[in-house]
């Protein structure tokens, strides 16, 4: 007669090793590179099956590049690491935090072109829960004056 | 009073300090003044928290802009509400409303101990002082409320707009009081082990504290999902973002610990294993404000990188080092009283509720991780998604479901199989009939038959058990049905509350496998045009634009457009999404335009409108999401926090304890073994 206990343990095995093996293959097929544009560049010259394979980039949208298309679901800018500067076209859902100079993170194909086409668009503000008071410091008038409690 | 609330946090500082000193030496001296004079300092450090936060409300309700905390999350013309609430809006304040309920808790547990627990308490208390002392000196020296601009904005910057919602006035603070009060059980456990006392005794006083920290995580874990669904916009609530993740690793642990501990209540087993996850839950509780504040992860929830970062990481550190230190010194006094004696015994499926739990929490911290994992072993950041952790979390959270059904089914020690046959026989039939019921229905996705399946039996067997023991009150008592029902659920509260919180899981379960038929549709529609689409009842909706309109609203300009929904056997009925831009008093843009999503709600499932733009002059770029049964998602959270405030609910008045004592028992009679008797809590 095997022991409760051991047979417990061949059987949390058995479920934590499924879960390792289901964990283990889902990094395979699902995990994806996170790349900077300067990485990205360098990967694709030292090996260029990177081009036309699914990664994720993470940058700052270089100011004044963003061009809307009318409807507001196709956008094209160019974003940067401070190294390297690669054009991204976007078809899809622009989120309400995307505009100039955000960190955006997105996800897609680098072509052969030289464009990220991106299939989805993550924008994160640093200050997108928090609003820098200083704004208002660069606005003529507004640095002499006192608030209401001084 | 501002002045008063910036010093009251440097004296708190001190007072955390000298508590934790004195009552670490008390402790290890013996000396009961020096033990006396760490719990009146730590209930001096909650005054004087109490007062920094009284203070650091009042610069805020009178918008005092000198403070760059007030001047950065709110504006004079924020309502009051928001105001408050702004509290916990930023970083500084968040960590001082950490200290705030931290303080709070200890004086409550310090309280509730001062003629108990004796031995344990002078480590109880320099631990909670250790980590008081940590949080304080993080707000004092690198994130204080308190910092002065010099000079004076006219106005402040205003509050978010994605903030502006109930959900976020209340979703934090919850979090906050449910992560925060990990830290109590934790404590008695690092006392526990410093003293070699590792009974039951420990457990008995940290019971109450962890189903603290369960349910604020429960209803807190829930309203943001709310939040993220009703504000956000993209059609769903959970997203696998890090940030939710960090949320969602202290609740797993917990439960696996709420359930664990019955084990060695009951047997003696488990005790290595408790006291590791009460560290682990806290830990993570750490971890996750580590994660959400510091930004080394890459998340959509990314506040402001900030330099409370490597405070958080050495204070991880640091702590498991101690705790692994004292296990490790202690192994012998943690040897199991019993040992595990059959397979089909209530300890075996609690034992792999426990497996199936931390091997969840394990696979979504590897995968929230697994960016900063694969940078540091292979050189070049991997990150995972949703599909990884659906892939994993999909059959684990079936198994889980699963032996929610089974555990209150089989006996303690050993089942025999005439009690299983009895116990499983109605359960087993009932998952069976819904499963078929759903698949004559024309339902073929796999998962969700299996889901459905599967809460279809363990929602019977809740109502079994629900039924046997209404029942037996009523042979024995002769009592009327309502009335059996409420002794029933009131003379064992920890029992039947439970029940409640399984049923819950069942509820919202069912919400999941509904995301399997969600169904999407992106349109233009210009005035006048309408588009049909199919829902996953197979319904067709017919929607007809109304036109886009654009209008000024309070402190915002609105762009909205209108579709007239129809289907078959329903009035026709209007919704509405909005796009926002938020302005301030001169008329200039504030923050990015944010956008209001239209739900038509129903308990079959949500017709969710997304404005996305317009183009030329009327025509809408929207987006139509069918999303099944979401409203199951709060209602399962509702009915878990209910069920957990039932098993809390205080039970212990003279007269109540009398009650149960002359006949509050339950009698389980079954043939198969000797009457087992539980008594209420």
């Amino acid at each position: 007669m095997v022991r409760a206990r051991t047979k417990f343990i061949v059987g949390g095995a058995l479920v934590l090793g499924a879960a390792g093996y289901l964990m283990a293959s889902a990094i395979g097929e699902t995990g994806i590179y996170y790349l900077t544009p300067g990485e990205l560049a360098a990967k694709v010259k030292g090996d260029s099956t990177f081009y036309n394979t699914g990664v994720k980039m993470g940058a700052r949208v270089v100011p004044g590049t963003i061009e809307r298309q009318p409807g507001g679901r196709e956008v094209s800018f160019s974003v940067t690491d401070g190294s390297q500067i690669i054009p991204v076209t976007y078809h899809g859902v622009i989120p309400d935090t995307f505009t100039d100079s955000v960190d955006v993170v997105v996800e897609g194909r680098y072509n052969r072109n030289g464009t990220f086409v991106a299939t989805t668009l993550l924008a994160k503000c640093a200050s997108r829960y928090e609003n820098a008071p200083d704004k208002y410091q660069s606005t003529p008038g507004y640095k002499a004056a006192k608030g209401p409690s001084a | 009073m501002i002045l008063v609330g910036e010093l009251s946090l440097w004296v708190a500082l001190l007072m955390a300090t000298w508590g934790a000193t004195v009552s670490f030496a008390g402790g290890r001296l013996g000396r009961s003044d020096l033990v006396a004079s760490g719990e009146r300092a730590l209930y001096a450090t909650f005054a004087f928290v109490a007062l920094a936060s009284i203070g650091l409300w009042t610069a805020l309700l009178t918008s005092d802009f000198s403070l760059r905390f007030v001047a950065s999350y709110t504006s004079a013309n924020l309502p009051a509400v928001y105001k408050f609430s702004a509290f916990w809006g930023g970083q500084a304040g968040s960590m001082l409303f950490w200290c705030l309920v931290l303080s709070l808790y200890s004086a409550i547990a310090m309280f509730a101990n001062r003629r108990s627990n004796r031995e344990l308490m002078p480590y109880v208390t320099g631990t909670l002082a250790t980590i008081l002392v940590f949080f304080l000196a993080t707000t004092v020296f690198r994130a204080n409320p308190y910092s002065r601009l010099d000079w004076i904005p006219p106005d402040g910057t205003g509050l978010n707009p994605q903030l502006q919602n109930p959900g976020m006035a209340f979703h934090p603070p919850n979090l906050y009081l449910g992560y925060v009060a990990t830290s109590i059980p934790f404590a008695f456990a690092i006392a526990a082990l410093v003293t070699r006392r590792l009974d039951a005794e420990w457990l008995g006083a940290v019971r109450r504290w962890s189903l603290v920290s369960w349910l604020f995580l429960t209803i807190g874990i829930t309203m943001g999902m709310w939040w993220a669904y009703v504000e956000l916009g993209w059609g769903g609530y959970w997203a696998w973002d890090p940030v939710e993740n960090a949320s969602l690793l202290p609740w797993l642990t917990g439960t696996a610990f709420l359930h664990s501990i019955m084990i060695q209540e009951k047997r003696g087993m488990l005790r290595k294993w408790n006291v590791t996850l009460v560290v682990a839950t806290f830990l993570l509780a750490i971890l996750g404000t580590f994660i959400t504040r510091s930004g080394v992860i890459e998340s959509v929830h990314s506040f402001a990188r900030s330099e409370i970062g490597s405070w958080f990481a050495a204070f991880l550190v640091a702590s498991i080092a101690v705790t692994a230190f004292l296990v490790a010194t202690r192994l012998k006094d943690l040897e199991a009283r019993a040992e595990l004696e059959s397979m089909v015994s209530r300890e075996a499926a609690f034992l792999y509720n426990n497996v199936v739990l931390v091997g969840i929490a394990f696979s979504v911290l590897w995968g929230t991780l697994f960016p900063i994992i694969s940078e540091a072993v292979r050189g070049s950041k991997i990150t995972v998604g949703a599909p990884f952790f659906n892939t994993v979390n999909i059959p684990l959270g079936l198994l889980l479901l699963g032996l929610t059904g089974v555990g209150p089914l089989i006996a303690w020690r050993r089942a025999s199989v005439a009690n299983l046959k009895r116990q499983f026989a109605a359960p087993v039939a009932g998952g069976l009939v819904v499963g078929a019921a759903l698949f004559a229905l024309g339902m073929r996705d796999g998962y969700a038959l299996v889901s459905y399946t599967l809460a279809g039996f363990v929602a019977t067997t809740i109502g079994q058990e629900f039924v046997k023991g209404v029942g037996a009150r009523r042979r024995m008592h002769n009592e009327a049905v309502p009335v059996a029902f409420n002794r029933l659920i009131g003379r064992n509260r920890r029992r039947y509350g439970g029940y409640i919180v399984h049923f819950g899981v069942v509820v919202l379960f069912a919400a999941f496998a509904g995301l399997a038929f969600k169904k999407e549709y992106d349109l233009s529609l210009s005035p006048g045009a309408s588009f049909s689409a199919v829902d996953p009842y197979n319904r067709t909706w017919t929607f007809t634009s109304q036109g886009v309109s654009r209008y000024e609203e309070l402190n915002r300009q609105v762009t909205a457009v209108v579709l007239e929904a129809k289907r078959a056997g329903m009035n026709p009925t209007l919704i509405k999404s909005e796009k926002r831009q938020h302005v301030d008093s001169r008329g200039v843009p504030t923050f990015e335009p944010s956008t209001e999503v239209g739900i038509l709600e129903s308990l079959r499932q949500d017709v969710y409108l997304v404005l996305h733009g317009v183009s030329g002059e009327e025509t809408a770029e929207i987006r139509i999401t069918f999303n099944p049964l979401v409203w199951w998602v709060w209602y399962g959270g509702i009915i878990m926090a209910l069920g957990g405030l039932v098993v809390m609910w205080p039970q212990a008045t003279r007269a109540g304890a009398k009650r149960r004592a002359e006949g509050g028992y339950v009698v389980v009679m079954q043939p198969s073994e000797r009457p087992r008797v539980e008594a209420g809590v």
